[in-house]
């Protein structure tokens, strides 16, 4: 007997996928995600576009992560036309896509996994239960999007950001409100931390590779060394020989992999390869929640998401402070580019590494692009735990086989704002 | 009874509806009076009836006309959320190139499933009652256009230029840094938040009902911009008007 499982819109990767699953006799003989979402072809509309419009229409590629798209589109054109950042702006830039890690991640752990773990279908059923609860997510929120606002003009598709820095700097005063609604975001963030210390986190492992940027001296997020958890490391110009892309035929992303194949990137990755950078509140939280070291079980990505906001919010405060201790003398470059080249660039979005490579002609526009997402890094992997798990749950209620499968995907959180709990299951 | 609003979304960055969601506190007052009945991303429930249908992206393939179609069918009132779904957005900047081109160039050949057709605002397929313009979409304007439709009223867009509101929050002008500016012919409705960061407006409101395009030409000229740059900055988010002839 042949059977057919298929997940409708379980996740989506900037939209839509399904997952497909097939058995017979008992056995799984096929598993695929089908990844269904539209292509836009975003690397085809940068092309003839001039350098200063590129950042702004690429961000469009990703609401969630608007801010890693356009500081790693900035960044590719400064490394193409060679244009430095001076380090105020840099510090604002660690300090905007701390506000991203932050707004992202809590997003996902509050209204994606926790309603998982509390047994809902949304954070919004939790409404009349447990309002404090949701109104603590929301408050969270708010906290990274707040630093997203003040440094980035807004939460989604930044405006004060442009090549060289910004266009425009925040107020000290702003600066000093901020840093007042950080600490006072301490007690939800403990609260939140004792909220995942309770939750049973299903048992599973399966060895794999973990690419992040190399920390340097810092836990990674901007950077331009790439680190394998298999000791190899290469310059992220370089990263077409670490990782290559491809495209299946059930599938409207391009997908990628290492030379030892599928990889893992994203928050648990980066913990892996960079745990002993995290800041002193960050390793007391992963200490707290019991993150296991191994990096193998997929499902202790909500712990390492979670360290992260820690570490985040933490940092995000030693950057405000040395930002109101030594002033912002210059957050904008003053060389003149230089016109023609190509340029690659990395930063680790909430969901891992990012990567934008561009050429520009000699007038300035733009003649290729090449954009690589977390998203099309983690699905390989994704697969690879789906077959490894299915066959311990073949045998249980199809509600649970549903759940799991679901709570797997989610955990790697897949490239939108929002998994989502909407999955049939088709037992045909 | 809580008023049913829907949210839905098609090819699009899903900002839109992350800006619903960054409310935050106001989506709680907000969820006193209204219950989200079908929102893909964060619950499981699908609904028959829907009051209120508010939806993000562009129409780019026969399935998403279909799934537009079914939404209309069950909504009362369908609003369009952002550039993507009011005119197209940045969706449609390979609007010059035919989808297989642009598909070769991305993904290479022989793909069949890649198959997209030209994207398309949702005008083209079902009749749209309301927009919220802007890329992404500003969410007190969301609210504002929320609280007409709860009121039973009209919710009207400003009428008037983001040039308005940048005088009267006394920005320093763009064109004075030789800065080609859309702000004298877009929509206002933003707070000229571009302009405030900075930057400069690309219009990505669409354009006022009756833009005076003649001033408009003597400030270029005054400024020594030419018609390309305008038009340059105009492609960005407004491809799709120049194709529909809006």
């Amino acid at each position: 007997m042949s059977q057919r499982i298929k997940l409708d819109y379980l996740t989506r990767i900037e939209g839509h996928a399904h997952l497909v699953i097939e058995r017979k006799a008992g056995k799984v003989t096929g598993c695929r995600l089908e990844v269904v979402e539209t292509p836009r072809f975003f690397e085809a509309l940068l092309q003839g576009r001039h350098y200063s419009d590129v950042a702004t229409i690429v961000a469009r590629v990703c609401g969630v992560c608007s801010i890693s798209h356009t500081l790693a589109s900035l960044m590719a054109t400064e490394a193409a036309l060679k244009i430095e950042v001076p380090p105020a702006a840099q510090l604002l830039r660690r300090l905007l896509s701390y506000g991203e890690i932050v707004q992202s991640h809590l997003l996902q752990l509050y209204f994606m996994a926790v309603p998982d773990y509390l047994g809902a279908a949304s954070l919004f059923q939790l409404l009349d239960a447990q309002p404090e609860l949701v109104r603590r997510a929301l408050r969270l929120k708010r906290v990274g999007n707040r630093i997203c606002e003040v440094i980035g003009g807004r939460p989604i598709h930044p405006v004060t950001t442009c090549l060289g820095g910004f266009s425009t700097k925040p107020e000290v005063g702003q600066l000093k409100q901020l840093r007042q609604e950080l600490v006072a975001s301490l007690p939800d963030l403990e609260a939140t931390v004792e909220l995942f210390a309770e939750f049973e986190y299903p048992q599973f492992s399966r060895q794999r590779e973990a690419i992040s940027l190399q920390a340097n001296g810092r836990y990674p997020l901007h950077g331009s060394i790439l680190t394998s958890s298999s000791g190899e490391s290469c310059s992220v110009a370089d990263y077409r020989t670490q990782i290559e892309e491809y495209l299946l035929p059930h599938s409207t992303a391009k997908l990628a992999r290492s030379r030892s194949g599928s990889y893992m990137v994203g928050a648990q990755a980066r913990v892996r390869n960079g745990a002993g950078h995290l800041s002193p509140m960050a390793k007391k939280v992963a200490e707290a929640l019991q993150l296991e070291q191994s990096g193998n079980n997929p499902f202790e990505n909500l712990k390492a998401r979670l360290v992260e906001v820690i570490h985040c919010i933490e940092e995000s405060l030693h950057v405000i402070d040395e930002l109101l201790l030594h002033g912002m003398p210059r957050i904008n470059s003053n060389s003149t580019p230089v016109v023609g080249g190509s340029g690659t660039a990395a930063v680790e979005a909430p969901r891992g590494l990012l990567f934008h490579r561009y050429e520009y002609a000699a007038d300035g526009l733009l003649q290729q692009a090449d954009c690589v997402i977390p998203t099309a890094q983690n699905l390989a992997s994704i697969e690879a735990d789906i077959q490894l798990l299915l066959p311990q749950l073949l045998d249980q209620p199809e509600e649970l086989l549903r759940q799991q499968l679901e709570m797997l995907i989610r955990a790697y959180d897949p490239c939108l704002s929002c998994s989502t709990h909407l999955v049939k299951l088709d037992l045909a | 009874m809580k008023v049913k609003i829907g949210l839905f979304d098609f090819a699009g960055c899903e900002g839109c509806q992350l800006t619903v969601m960054n409310l935050e506190e106001e989506l709680l007052q907000v969820l006193q009076l209204v219950e989200i009945v079908e929102f893909r991303e964060l619950m499981s429930e699908r609904a028959e009836q829907i009051e209120i249908a508010f939806v993000e992206g562009s129409i780019c393939r026969p399935g998403d006309r279909e799934r537009l179609q079914q939404i209309r069918d069950r909504s009362q009132i369908l609003v369009a959320l952002g550039s993507c779904a009011d005119n197209g957005g940045v969706n449609a900047l390979g609007s010059d190139r035919t989808p297989e081109v642009l598909r070769q160039q991305v993904y290479g050949s022989q793909l069949p499933h890649l198959y997209t057709e030209t994207p398309q605002p949702l005008s083209a397929v079902v009749k749209v009652d309301y927009r919220i313009p802007g890329c992404p979409i500003d969410g007190r304007e969301f609210l504002a256009v929320l609280q007409a439709l709860l009121l039973k009223q009209q919710p009207e867009l400003p009428s008037f230029a983001v040039c308005v509101e940048c005088k009267l929050a006394e920005y320093p002008c763009s064109f004075d840094y030789g800065q080609v500016c859309l702000g004298p012919i877009t929509r206002a409705g933003c707070r000229a938040i571009c302009i405030d960061g900075g930057g400069h407006c690309r219009g990505c409101r669409g354009l006022i009902d009756n833009p005076r395009t003649s001033p408009y030409h003597r400030i270029l000229e005054q400024y020594g911009l030419s018609i390309d740059e305008i038009l340059d900055q105009y492609r960005t988010f407004n491809i799709g008007e120049q194709e529909s002839g809006k």
